[in-house]
């Protein structure tokens, strides 16, 4: 009756946050983030576009790091540091957008296409076959090339390249909830389909949903970096995390900080976003409360 | 007494790419303000089929009902419009599932599980209202409403089946369809379970259709009992009819011999020999007489009718369609 009581005075946020921290890995792949994320976004403040990002400085090109330039600088001369974190700028939020829209669109084609069945489910899905036919990365590539380079139509072509993989997976998990008793409970009581999809339906299945949401933002940083590597995504000079990577593939050999600093954010906040999905997964679900 | 419910003649089935499986054939049923019915036969007999089918949710396009009328109120259900049937479900008809355990959802509170026939069917209440009358439920099925803030997971399995008839009676409904309400429970449950029911029912006035296996629990909450099979009802009438009444249905008596009896000195139960009919294949005329003691040539061809054997009391079979000149409803 103890627990009872201190139960009952957290609200539902806060019951989700208790059970997240207890996960520490997953509190550290939150710190990560915020520290990512926080470089990214303070960036301006803290090293200046102009002069540090862009501007050119040949006579000290190449240099290792030293209290100046802390990760050395590049083929250009230019820091790479503040290279590096104008760089997660984009690759964050490229990834984190386009993952956020695609969960939206493919969530809403997967859970009509899984709760309706039938005809519904045959269009919806046949359609995202279609687009499921080219691999992810080509798929974005023929767009961004209809479409002219550009960070909205990049943010599109990723949209358009990872909705049917979130359709699919939202599909399949709904399959195995719609015939649950507690959904025909719901019918029984006269609930609408929009409320039954919305509050029964996907909630039940959000872990699948959120491992591939992670796995999507990895894949979407990723892609990134090889669009810009053939011109498509961001345009040179920006930095941007893949075309730093494919720059500095030239030089890997004499100077391979150059590649892995980039390759280390890359990793860093794949991992974190990881790390993030699997607490929150366990988090969301009450019945791990204990 | 008003008739809360009338059902005639009701024909339901379930069509799938290979068969038609005839769940429910011609039933026909009355039930007035406040009446518990007992329905009572073997699985397959298509109890849950016709508690599915007044409530509208049977599974989309694979259960039909064919023929046959549904008035609820007055109103007809069959046919009749979303608008209608969702203001209906739930509202003024609601429905408690076999097994609590799963018809609950794992990620919601109790309070919002509750709250929510509240929130569809009662909008002028404030969102403290709901509250409000959440705890008045969980209350009044034995719950603290303290614990209004858990989640299924944390309660057994009789409290569950608690919350279950406070979801289903949150609304004051007209009329409950119990389908096995104790059938996943043990026995001590059961008995506190069944109790609750009782109490509640009379409380709030709510008529009743209580679908069961269990003759014993019949015997301790309804007043009006149902025999069904092979999708039809095969035999109605009143407690005292059913139970200690001479003329039944020869199904009846072959379900009433097989119950063990402290009172007679029997070493062994008489069951009723045989499987209940393939509800794809059904036999001709009567379906029940393939597995009938007291069948003859009548049986094999024609389709009984009701028979009336006063004060509601009604059997559906050919041995006694001659004394009162057969036919009626």
């Amino acid at each position: 009756m103890e627990k009872a009581g201190t139960l009952k005075k957290r609200s539902q946020l806060q019951a989700i946050w208790f059970r997240f921290k207890k996960n520490k890995l997953a509190v550290f792949g939150l710190i990560l983030l915020i520290i990512l994320v926080g470089l990214a976004v303070f960036a301006p403040l803290l090293v200046s576009y102009e002069e540090d990002v862009i501007a050119q400085d040949v006579y000290n090109k190449m240099q290792g790091p030293s209290a100046e330039h802390i990760f050395g600088t590049d083929h250009y001369g230019r820091d790479l540091f503040a290279r590096v974190i104008f760089g997660g700028r984009m690759s964050l939020l490229v990834g984190i957008l386009t993952v956020v829209i695609s969960l939206c669109l493919g969530a809403i084609i997967g859970s009509s296409a899984g709760y309706f069945g039938g005809v519904v489910d045959n269009v919806l899905m046949r359609i995202m076959d279609i687009f499921l036919s080219l691999p992810q990365t080509i798929m974005a590539v023929a767009i961004v090339a209809a479409l002219g380079a550009g960070l909205q139509n990049l943010i599109i072509a990723m949209v358009v390249a990872s909705t049917p993989w979130f359709a699919r997976v939202v599909r399949s998990t709904v399959l195995s909830i719609r015939g649950q008793d507690f959904i025909e409970a719901a019918r029984a009581c006269g609930t609408p389909h929009k409320r039954i999809i919305l509050k029964h339906v996907i909630p039940n299945s959000i872990g699948p949903i959120i491992v591939q949401a992670t796995l999507e933002i990895g894949m979407a940083i990723m892609s990134i970096a090889a669009l810009s590597f053939i011109g498509l995504g961001i345009q040179a000079p920006t930095p941007e995390w893949g075309s730093m990577l494919s720059e500095a593939k030239s030089f890997m050999r004499n100077d391979p900080n150059l590649v892995i600093i980039p390759g280390i954010a890359i990793v860093l906040s794949v991992m974190a976003l990881n790390l993030i999905g699997d607490g929150l997964r366990d988090a969301l679900d009450p019945r791990m409360k204990n | 007494m008003n008739e809360l419910l009338q059902i005639k003649n009701l024909h339901v089935v379930y069509q799938t790419d290979e068969e038609t499986v005839y769940a429910v054939n011609g039933v026909d049923l009355n039930l007035s303000e406040g009446e518990t019915l007992g329905l009572v036969g073997e699985t397959g007999a298509g109890k849950t089929t016709l508690a599915l089918s007044i409530l509208n949710i049977l599974p989309p396009k694979v259960g039909k009902i064919t023929e046959g009328s549904i008035l609820f109120e007055g109103e007809e259900l069959v046919g009749a419009n979303e608008k209608l049937i969702r203001e209906i479900q739930g509202n003024k008809i609601a429905m408690i599932f076999q097994d609590p355990m799963t018809s609950l959802n794992p990620l919601l509170t109790i309070e919002d599980q509750i709250g929510e026939a509240l929130l569809l069917h009662r909008k002028e209440l404030s969102k403290d209202e709901i509250s409000q009358r959440v705890e008045e439920m969980l209350k009044m099925v034995g719950i603290p409403p303290e614990r209004k803030k858990e989640y299924p997971h944390q309660f057994s399995g009789g409290m569950k089946q608690r919350v279950v008839i406070a979801i289903s009676l949150a609304c004051e409904p007209k009329l409950l369809l119990a389908d096995e309400p104790t059938t996943a429970l043990d026995v001590t449950i059961q008995a506190q379970v069944l109790h609750m029911m009782n109490q509640l029912k009379k409380e709030l006035k709510t008529a009743m259709i209580l679908i069961t296996h269990d003759l014993g629990v019949v015997a301790e909450i309804c007043e009006k009992v149902g025999i069904m099979y092979a999708g039809e009802i095969i035999e109605v009438g009143s407690l005292e009819d059913i139970f200690k009444g001479k003329d039944h249905h020869p199904y009846t008596k072959g379900l009433f011999g097989s119950i063990p009896d402290l009172n007679s000195d029997v070493s062994r139960l008489s069951p009723i020999d045989g499987l209940m009919p393939d509800p794809s294949a059904l036999p001709e005329g009567c379906k029940f007489h393939p597995r009938c003691p007291n069948c003859w040539e009548m049986c094999k061809t024609t389709v009984p009718e009701y028979v009336d054997l006063g004060n509601g009391h009604k059997i559906r079979c050919h041995l006694f369609g001659n004394q009162n000149g057969g036919g009626g409803i």
